[in-house]
């Protein structure tokens, strides 16, 4: 077992080097569409601006529409922001008044806070469930989980955060109804830990309810179909244990697609969930984009999407790396 | 002669309104009279984020709420819309009009410890309201100069007498900034504009985007003994279902602007921890209205435009779709604005009947469906409840044998297709009146106000010399008498012209805890600084 997990180190290196050679090009093609696809929303960032100002003069547009750099031309435009993106540099959003780097680096770490806490609960607790439910199969335990199952995978996730909070922060009040910190008071050190710990209980178990649904059905799935192979029928006939059997055999040779989905939604992590940053109040990545979209702050939107592809293609690498680590059929090239 | 606004007495609705709320006010709100205690945090909600917290730069509703805070205007607006003094301490005007003098108060720092001063008040004026401020160059228009003959004298000098100014005088409108942190900036991309430096009640902290803007008191305020806060902090909350759990478990004390959802009022008016608060929007003055996009036919024909009328039921339309929160306009002015607002004014009362023969004598016969015509419809993309409104007008229409096609944009389509495009039958929109129909009502009704891509302009294209001659003489008449004659008048033109169906006067609420007190009850209330409140037992 242990010689499995290794990989040969040069052929990794070697594939990783080409791998960032594809990246670079797939990064820039993903930016210029963006660039000229976001343009074709009707509207732009001086009439949204004008908008909520109630009302406007046509110098006022001008005005905005010059500082936003929104009257040049759109090749004049695309080569600056060309320009500026070598240099690492993603522009400034108007709508928020700051640097659209600086933006993401403040609420990226937030998302990924909730999105990975989650995640890690989901697949926790969607293992343990989808292992449980094969192992008794039409048994009551796999009803039950399967009836639990389908409601977390049916349910609009803004309502069970609203139930949630009716229920834990209205009724009960044993937990805050959203925000990431307690406002009235300023904690500082451990006490300021458990306070955001505190205020991520409601949203990371509404994310939670969805995902632990994904993976309790396809680990149930994989390991049913691997319950059926060959080596497994073996094993028993050699007398082995059902447990070790479960976990040793089937559940490892079932992991693959489990491996498929938390590398997907780990790319789209940094997008992390509107609905759940909305309904709690959660300052994060997935409600900057969203509101960006609506405010056709395209500087900012650029640069979301710009790091999310980035993300997707960096996750994808780590999940092609961890099959190779998990089934020694599958090599790196 | 001071100010327009200075001569009007205090209505009789709003001396009832007043009496009979405080019977209802919550137990620390009667006690009004009691010492405020001082000291606490209020934790405010705002939606959306403010692009910037220098009202005078950005502005939008969210800005101001915060922005009041921070700067003072040169006046303030009592409870029956009487100007009163803030950084100004008294006014006059020269007997032509063209010339405004404002004395100054001499015991006013900046947050950074400079003097303010009268070049301030020039800066202000000349560099940023009458430059950048989206609407303060047509209502400063005629403002030419701005002298200081001493630190604590500024003098206006218009080129023709402006009245509509003295709507714009207030700190919600038009802000005082601090000349030596500016003078040589662009204003617009001042990076003060997101850590401002003010006169006001409150100091800026600090603002973490998407989660909170925290304000400190300010301890050497001018205004003696305020503000009785230590701290202010606004949170952002996008979810107005998750605004109202908020304010249910006491997380935050006061949401000054579309608190919650117009079906979640009446829960949270029930509620004996929880106050809902209509008053305070008179100066914004929400106005209702549908128009029709006279470029196209039928629309020209009066005839259509008054079975339309005839055909909304605007009862009805503000007992259900706006739950009671509204209620029927019966012109462009809203009625609580005495000052300007005519009555009599001609009206279209809900008749089926009436609004299918006119329909025919305009030529427009149903056919084999029942349709006689196909149109379409653009409701305002500023919320759910406008959409909910629009399917009222589809319905309310097919009575008439109008069948009508809903659009529904996101806010920046909307903004493009209706104001930059003109690709619309019908549209129904609320605009504010603004404290003076010069600034909020000319701009439905102007033909000079058909400003291709400028939003909240006059999208229904209507160029009336009639109108036009009307409105140009509002904008130049010195003498409020005869102002308010021809303001009266435009109104009356406005209904018999119809070229958009005034609906409702619509209410906008705060919602906050019982037990704040000193809630600013002024027509800009909702919008206004929290230096009046304190957290009561």
């Amino acid at each position: 077992m242990a010689r499995a997990l290794q990989l040969p180190e040069g052929r990794v290196l070697r594939y990783l080097g080409l791998r960032v050679v594809q990246v670079v090009p797939t990064i820039l093609a993903i930016v210029v569409l963006n660039f000229f696809f976001l343009r074709l929303a009707p509207g732009d960032l001086a009439e949204v601006m004008a908008g909520e100002a109630g009302s406007a003069t046509p110098e006022y547009m001008a005005m905005l529409r010059q500082q936003f750099g929104l009257d040049e031309p759109l090749a004049i435009q695309f080569f600056k922001y060309m320009g500026q993106l070598f240099q690492l540099n993603l522009g400034y959003s108007f709508r928020n008044s700051m640097p659209v780097l600086d933006l993401i680096l403040t609420r990226a770490p937030n998302t990924a806070l909730l999105m990975l806490s989650s995640l890690v609960l989901a697949v926790a607790l969607g293992i343990l469930f989808g292992a449980i439910s094969a192992q008794w199969r039409g048994r009551w335990p796999d009803g039950v989980l399967s009836a639990v199952s389908t409601i977390g995978f049916a349910t609009p996730l803004f309502w069970v955060g609203l139930m949630l909070i009716v229920l834990f922060s209205v009724e009960l009040r044993w937990l805050p109804a959203g925000g990431m910190r307690d406002l009235q008071q300023a904690h500082t050190g451990l006490a300021a830990v458990g306070d955001v710990a505190l205020h991520m209980v409601l949203p990371v178990l509404s994310l939670a309810f969805f995902y632990i649904a994904i993976y309790t059905r396809l680990t149930r799935s994989a390991m049913l179909e691997v319950l059926e192979l060959d080596f497994v029928r073996t094993a028993r006939a050699k007398g082995i244990a059902p447990l070790p059997i479960a976990v040793r055999h089937v559940l490892r040779n079932a992991l693959l697609p489990i491996v498929t989905m938390t590398g997907l939604q780990l790319g789209t992590l940094l997008s992390g969930s509107v609905v759940i940053e909305t309904v709690f109040a959660w300052p994060g990545m997935g409600r900057l984009a969203f509101d960006a979209v609506f405010q056709r702050d395209i500087n900012l939107l650029l640069g979301v999407l710009f790091f999310s592809s980035f993300l997707v293609i960096v996750s994808n690498l780590a999940t092609d790396l961890v099959y190779a680590l998990l089934d020694p059929r599958i090599d790196v090239r | 002669m001071t100010s327009p606004f200075e001569t009007l007495a205090l209505s009789r609705r709003t001396l009832l309104v007043g009496a009979g709320a405080s019977l209802l006010l919550p137990a620390a709100a009667r006690r009004a009279g009691a010492a405020p205690a001082t000291g606490g945090t209020l934790v405010a909600v705002l939606d959306p984020e403010p692009a910037g917290l220098v009202a005078g730069l950005t502005i939008s509703a969210p800005a101001v709420a915060v922005s009041a805070n921070i700067f003072d205007g040169l006046v303030e607006y009592d409870e029956g819309f009487k100007l009163k003094p803030s950084l100004a301490t008294s006014w006059e005007t020269s007997a032509d009009g063209t010339v405004i003098t404002f004395r100054l108060r001499n015991d006013v720092t900046w947050h950074d410890g400079t003097p303010f001063t009268s070049a301030d008040v020039a800066y202000s004026l000349l560099e940023v309201t009458k430059k950048v401020h989206p609407r303060g160059n047509a209502v400063f228009a005629n403002l030419t100069a701005v002298d200081t003959p001493d630190p604590h004298t500024a003098v206006l000098r218009f080129s023709r007498p402006s009245p509509v100014v003295w709507a714009a005088f207030n700190g919600t409108e038009t802000q005082i900034l601090p000349k030596h942190l500016y003078e040589g900036t662009n204003p617009l991309t001042n990076p003060l504009n997101g850590k401002p430096i003010g006169t006001g009640a409150f100091v800026f902290k600090e603002w973490v985007k998407g989660e909170r803007i925290v304000l400190e008191r300010n301890p050497n305020y001018w205004d003696k003994g305020r503000p009785y806060l230590d701290r202010v902090v606004f949170r952002i909350i996008r979810d107005p279902a998750s605004r109202a759990a908020a304010l249910e478990t006491g997380e935050a004390q006061y949401i000054p602007l579309n608190p919650v959802p117009l079906s979640d009022v009446a829960r949270i008016k029930a509620s004996k921890d929880l106050v809902v608060e209509t008053r305070g929007f008179e100066g914004p003055a929400p106005m209702y209205f549908f128009d029709f996009n006279l470029r196209r036919e039928p629309f020209g024909d009066i005839r259509v435009r008054q079975a339309f009328a005839h055909a909304l039921n605007r009862k009805a339309l503000a007992e259900t779709v706006f739950y009671g929160l509204a209620k029927p306009a019966e012109g462009p002015v809203p009625s609580y604005q005495t000052q300007f607002f005519a009555t009599d004014l001609p009206q279209y009362d809900y008749n089926i009947a009436k609004a299918e023969a006119l329909l025919d004598a305009a030529g427009l016969k149903k056919g084999s469906d029942g349709v006689r015509l196909r149109i379409d419809h653009i409701p305002s993309a500023y919320g759910e409840d406008y959409r909910r409104a629009g399917e009222y007008f589809k319905q309310a229409l097919k009575r008439i044998g109008v069948d009508v096609t809903l659009r529904n944009y996101d806010l920046p389509t909307y903004i493009k297709v209706v104001f930059t495009e003109y690709d619309f039958d019908t549209h129904s929109a609320w605009y504010s009146a603004y404290p003076d129909p010069q600034i909020g009502v000319q701009r439905r009704y102007w033909s000079q106000a058909i400003k291709k891509g400028t939003p909240s302009s006059n999208a229904s294209g209507i160029a009336d010399p009639e109108i036009d001659a009307v409105i140009e003489r509002i904008q130049t008449e010195g003498n409020v008498e005869k102002r308010n004659a021809d303001i009266r008048e435009l109104q009356r033109l406005a209904q018999v012209k119809l070229p958009s169906v005034n609906l409702l006067e619509l209410t906008f609420y705060r919602a906050y805890s019982a037990k704040l007190s000193g809630i600013d009850l002024a027509p800009f209330g909702g919008y206004q600084s929290l230096k009046t409140v304190w957290v009561g037992a």
